[in-house]
């Protein structure tokens, strides 16, 4: 027994229930004969698209800004590249990197006002992101009805007027990460440029948290007190946190719509924040404590559970049960991560 | 009694900065936006008037549900998607059973209380997990149970709830439509007392009394024993505590308060509205709602029925007249439909911002 | 377990009708407080406690901090952290009866009340409201009868009665709907009393250091007042460390020392010098007597001077501090509780808002930068270890290492212009300081919320020590660390301060622990510097001074 509590202690609950549901899932997946080279291909494939949004979320747990619910504002950013490079036909490589080189500046200036502001509310910085960010969403969709572009692939073509709501992305950046040295295996699709380029981000996070910076950010982050006594500036680091939150989550949404094929405007990116916070807590962090483990790991359960649930269910009930069952899973690792006393601890 | 102490000058901070704020300036940009908007939009006084007066009435008792949280210190109870959750599904049962008219409607409003009751109360323990995040907690718990709703009416309506209705059901015989119309009970409530004092102006006068009744309810309710007890809880849960009130217990029985109202309020909406989006018509709710309060000038700490009554009439008023507006000044109507979301969580993020600006001010 | 067994012995215990005139048993105490005893997880707080009070008299308890009022306090108020941790020994008596209060609801209502040192009053709340916390007037109505006695509606009209008369009683002629915030703090503590004195069946009023948040002339009218209470029959006691304050209101006083009464006395017979003495006391024998004070010199050598320090902490405010440090000495800062010499150090390091003047070799130090005082060469060990001194979710190396690496950039090294932190010195310095500081754990990488207390001092020790520092700030070095942990800490400061010629500020609230390793013992009071004395002065002069009277004295 004693034994048994250890190993669910240090495993967490959210990982423990959403690893057996997964495994219950694959079992059924296998019983109803679903091919399972095409799951795991579109499992890797999701892990990549997604995986970036979700590592958004660390820096800004280090700095001790807790979960950054207001990642919806590094997306728009990240679009507004995306948009820039298209309207000048900048295709494949060219257009991907323009479109980064474009948004990051931009999500670096946002991040840093709307760390500015947080400053100033320190202890509601979830709540008060939550609606900081729809109300960007929100408000950059009139800016979608009025800026100031041309290009036919992002306005209609007739009738309405500012772009469209969403823009294919078929003639300038669609897959130019997935089809990278992209190769076959048993059937199984690997994605191999969009994997690497989540691994090189990943990377780049986890060197950064061991530089000197990334070090005094951390301290900044586990107590306030003590990174004040030890002479940090505790709001530059916070700054710092949410630029790199932003400025992540800019990126991410770029590489997410190269795999998807299409960039999607105005209300889209409203709940963005709510499945990649979901993925990190399931991968065991917590409001205060986040490793980059539990990023790979949390994209990887969680997504594997999206893409299988969806044909299981669809044999067994009807196709819009995936969707249910998303919602209940991902706002009840919300939920389960806000009501606990510490908010930390998850291991 | 020789020495009494000499009175001194007291100068009473009567309201903090950001109360004033919301309490004055809110309001009053709203009333220049809707003054702006109205001119903008050309539309007849009369057609705006009897769009806000039926809005009015199919909207203020939600908005209402808010207020004793909010005086319990529990902030904006974006919960209420719950009780909305439980109105409907009363109304879904007295369409099963096809209970119609006045009656019926009674009838779901009996039902809709005790479900209202058991998810106040869940909600309610849920919220005194999460001291001082109540807000954000009660969002993501209104998504939570919404995707369990959808659960239940999506694959448990046909296959373990029998339905017995021709019509509810799926073509597959699971789950229910994605709409129920409510022919039966629709305007069962307005049409009790319904006056038609102009041409082209239909005021439900027994809706807006039982609205009265709410606010007057609630004005008797706030000098009661339990009331003060909220107020004390609202303002600071350790004195309380340490007063002898039972914090938990008081916080819950508000949030089950507003959780039943909440349900009563989504039936008379939906009354009003006369068709029952299953999967849809509760999920804005929290976010009308809110806006609503807070464009009245309420905060997250204090709110009254007048800006509750005065929220709903502003916001209902911007959301006729901003298409119009909008076409007639930057020829699309879309602009001011994005324009009136982007108020609804503006005006939401400017209180939370304001609200958790005051408090650590006062630190 | 006690608690409980106590309370079930109750029926058997004398159960006499209240006596009226004091004639049960020859006593005509309304309290007492008979061998009252309490633990704490083997660790005795209150050892065979007697206090005896009767009707309209002021009771004045003393003592330093920790010995054991607030714990007796708890225990009066039936407080939960009581019957939590086992219960207590011994009586409580109420007009002859056992009382034992085992919750404060029970205690309410045998008629103890008490005024908070923090004022339990409801700002948006007028006077009157506060004055019925919880105990409104209600009156019956329609939804009453249905629902219950929650619905019954408030009786504004006689609420307000009620708090009027409760108010003049005190002489107090402000409105009662004013609204409590934004009344001066003397008048809140009034609406507090005025709480207490409208529960009908009041008996005991307990003070907690209730002037310490007047002002001299609202003190005053405070203690009449307080006069007057007691001669409408209530008994009081009254808790203060303002001893003056003590001879001039109480009729007997009661000296706690170490959870232990040292002496009960009539006030007529006691003096300020005699409190003061019995209050301090002396706790070790082996004071080292080897140190003599050295004479004031104007010519030394002062590493570090503070003009005129006012410091802005909470609980701990610092108003005006004149003090020199020598280079090379080791200087204990005393005081009690709440007087601010907590805040010195915590001032000096920027922690809290500062003004006045620091000097550090006789060069202004910037204040309110934690940084540009830590580069200047000066390091601090707080006395909030696992609040402000510890990351309690890393591991020791990195907890000793992030000073040193954010200050003096240790521990990097260069890759491509990028600073990486060298995991390998980390380790290394960190193995280093284990041994030489003897720190118990299981390795370098053991979080150091799995440490006992002792070794998690050492921990901050050592990172204060990895900045190579020339004056060291020690807060509370020995608190809540077990009697070994307490030598070897001690002995270390004194090492650092004779083999490496480090200068030592000790902040502490063990007078008997400052004596034992000072050179010089500075004494705080009410926010200022009371006086310096060497660690062999006498314990009245270190009562007097720890009680604010040194200087009064000096000058009458």
């Amino acid at each position: 027994m004693e034994g048994l509590k250890n190993f669910v202690d240090k495993v967490g609950y959210p990982r423990l229930i959403i690893g057996a549901f997964l495994f219950i899932l694959c079992v059924m997946a296998a019983v109803l004969a679903i091919p399972v080279p095409g799951l795991i291909g579109d499992i890797l494939t999701r892990v990549g698209m997604n995986g970036i949004l979700v590592l958004a979320l660390v820096p800004a747990i280090q700095a001790g800004v807790g979960l950054n619910f207001a990642l919806p504002i590094g997306i728009v950013c990240g679009l507004i590249g995306a948009l820039v490079s298209i309207e000048f036909k900048l295709g494949g490589f060219t257009g991907f990197f323009t479109a980064l080189v474009v948004a990051i500046p931009i999500a670096a200036i946002v991040g840093y006002f709307y760390g500015q502001m947080l400053n100033r509310i320190k202890g509601q910085e979830m709540t008060v992101g939550t609606y900081v960010g729809f109300s960007v969403v929100s408000g950059m969709c009139i800016f979608w009805l009025l800026a100031p572009f041309r290009s036919p692939e992002l306005i209609w073509a007739v009738g309405g007027s500012g772009l469209r709501v969403t823009i294919s992305l078929e003639s300038t950046i669609d897959k130019v990460l997935n089809g990278f040295l992209s190769f076959n295996v048993a059937g199984v699709q690997i994605p191999t440029g969009l994997l690497a380029f989540f691994a090189l981000c990943c990377i780049a996070v986890w060197v950064f948290g061991k530089t000197k910076s990334g070090a005094i950010m951390n301290a900044a982050g586990a107590n306030e007190k003590f990174a004040t006594a030890t002479g940090i500036n505790v709001n530059q680091q916070r700054i710092l946190g949410i630029v790199l939150s932003t400025v992540l989550a800019a990126i991410g949404i770029i590489v997410y719509s190269q795999s998807f094929g299409f960039l999607q405007l105005y209300n889209a990116p409203l709940m963005a924040a709510f499945p990649a916070v979901a993925a990190i807590l399931i991968g065991g962090a917590s409001i205060k404590k986040v490793a980059i483990s539990h990023v790979i790991i949390g994209t990887f359960l969680f997504q594997a559970l999206l893409v299988v649930s969806l044909p299981v269910i669809n044999i067994l009930a009807d196709g819009s049960m995936s969707e249910v069952i998303r919602a209940i899973v991902q706002n009840g690792i919300i939920l389960y991560a806000l009501t606990r006393e510490t908010g930390g601890d998850l291991a | 009694m020789d020495n009494h102490l000499q009175i001194e000058e007291i100068k009473v901070k009567k309201q903090t900065n950001v109360e004033r704020i919301m309490g004055f300036i809110v309001p009053i940009v709203f009333i220049v936006l809707c003054a702006v908007g109205y001119y903008l939009s050309e539309l007849p006084f009369i057609f705006v008037l009897n769009e806000v007066i039926i809005r009015l009435g199919r909207n203020s008792f939600l908005v209402i549900s808010l207020i004793i949280p909010v005086i319990a210190g529990m902030g904006l109870n974006f919960g209420i998607v719950l009780g909305a959750m439980a109105g409907q599904m009363a109304l879904i049962f007295i369409t099963n059973y096809s209970l119609e008219g006045a009656g019926g409607l009674l009838i779901a409003i009996l039902v809709s209380t005790p479900v209202a009751i058991v998810f106040g109360y869940l909600v309610g323990r849920v919220l005194n997990k999460a001291k001082g995040k109540e807000m954000i907690t009660s969002m993501i718990l209104g998504f939570f149970s919404n995707g369990l709703y959808q659960l239940i009416f999506l694959l448990f309506a046909g296959t373990i709830i029998p339905f017995k209705k021709e019509g509810l059901l799926l073509s597959t015989g699971m789950g229910l439509r994605n709409s129920v119309d409510l022919a039966g009970v629709r305007y069962a409530m307005d049409d009790i007392i319904k006056i038609r004092p102009y041409p082209g102006l239909t005021v439900p006068v027994f809706t807006l009394v039982v609205i009265v009744l709410l606010c007057l309810t609630l004005t008797f309710f706030l000098k009661t024993k339990l009331g003060q007890e909220m107020r004390t809880v609202g303002q600071n849960m350790h004195i309380a505590q340490v007063a002898g009130i039972n914090v938990d217990r008081t916080r819950i029985i508000a949030i089950i308060i507003s959780t039943v109202l909440a349900a009563w309020g989504q039936i008379i909406f939906l009354q009003n509205i006369g068709t029952l989006n299953t999967y849809g018509s509760h999920e804005q709710v929290g976010l009308f709602a809110v806006a609503s309060l807070l464009i009245g000038g309420a905060s997250v700490t204090k709110a009254t029925y007048r800006q509750a009554l005065m929220g709903t009439f502003m916001f209902h008023m911007l959301f006729i007249i901003s298409p119009m507006a909008g076409q007639n000044l930057m020829n699309d109507s879309q602009i001011g439909e994005f324009f009136r979301v982007f108020v609804a969580y503006g005006v939401i993020g400017l209180a939370l911002l304001l609200h958790a600006w005051q408090r650590r001010g006062k630190k | 377990m006690n608690g409980i067994e106590v309370a079930n012995w109750q029926p058997q215990y004398l159960r006499h009708p209240p006596s009226k005139e004091g004639n049960t048993l020859g006593t005509d105490y309304l309290l007492q407080i008979k061998n009252v005893s309490k633990e704490y997880s083997g660790n005795r707080v209150l050892k065979n406690v007697n206090i005896n009070i009767k009707a309209g008299e002021i009771h004045g308890l003393v003592g330093e901090n920790g010995a054991g009022k607030s714990t007796l306090m708890n225990i009066l108020f039936g407080m939960e952290v009581i019957h939590s941790t086992g219960g207590f020994e011994g009586d409580i008596i109420i007009d002859g009866n056992v009382a034992n209060p085992k919750t404060p609801k029970e205690s309410m209502e045998l008629g103890i009340g008490m005024v908070h040192q923090e004022f339990m009053l409801i700002p948006g709340f007028s006077i009157a409201e506060n004055i019925k916390l919880n105990r409104e007037i209600t009156k019956d109505n329609l939804f009453s009868r249905i629902l219950g006695p929650k619905m019954k509606t408030l009786n504004f009209k006689k609420m307000g009665e009620d708090s009027r008369q409760a108010l003049d009683k005190l002489g107090m002629s402000i409105d009662e709907w004013l609204p409590v915030a934004g009344l001066p703090i003397g008048y809140m503590q009034f609406v507090e009393i005025a709480r207490e004195i409208d529960k009908e069946n009041l008996k005991i009023l307990v003070f907690d250091e209730p002037t310490a948040v007047l002002a001299e002339a609202e003190a005053d009218k405070f203690l009449k007042v307080v006069r007057k209470l007691a001669d409408l029959g209530i008994a009081i006691l009254f808790i203060s460390h303002r001893l003056d304050e003590i001879i001039e209101i109480t009729d007997n006083i009661t000296v706690l020392r170490d959870g232990e009464v040292v002496s009960s006395l009539i006030t007529k017979d006691a003096d300020v010098h005699k409190i003061a003495e019995l209050m301090v006391g002396r706790k070790i024998e082996n004071t080292n007597t080897a140190k003599d004070m050295k004479q004031e010199d104007e010519e030394k050598d002062y590493i570090l001077e503070l003009k005129n320090l006012y410091v802005d902490m909470p609980g701990e405010m610092v108003k005006g501090l004149n003090l020199k440090v020598r280079r090379g000495e080791i200087l204990g800062i005393g005081g009690l509780g709440g007087q601010g010499k907590i805040g010195v150090a915590n001032g000096i390091m920027g922690l809290y808002p500062t003004r006045g003047e620091i000097l550090r070799d006789g060069t202004p130090l910037p204040l309110n930068q934690p940084k540009k005082v830590l580069d200047s060469g000066v390091a601090f060990v707080t006395e909030d270890r696992r609040g402000v001194g510890l990351l309690l979710d890393d591991s020791i190396e990195h907890n000793i290492a992030i000073s040193a690496l954010q200050i003096k950039e240790k521990f990097i090294k260069n890759i491509a212009s990028f600073k990486i932190m060298n995991n390998k010195e980390v380790k290394e310095h960190a193995l280093n300081m284990i041994k030489e500081l003897d720190i118990r754990c299981t390795g370098p990488k053991q979080l150091t919320r799995r440490l006992s207390g002792g070794n998690q001092q050492k921990v901050c020790i050592a990172r204060a020590l990895t900045l190579d520092p020339d004056i060291i700030l020690v807060s509370e070095p020995t608190r809540g660390i077990d009697v070994g942990a307490k030598k070897i800490v001690l002995d270390l400061l004194v090492k650092l301060n004779r083999e490496l010629g480090m200068t030592v500020i000790i902040t502490s609230s063990e007078l008997a622990e400052l004596r034992s390793v000072s050179d010089r013992i500075a004494i705080i009071f009410e926010g200022k510097l009371e006086g310096v004395l060497s660690p062999n002065d006498s314990d009245v002069n270190y009562g007097l001074m720890m009680a604010g009277e040194y200087v009064k004295e000096e000058v009458s």
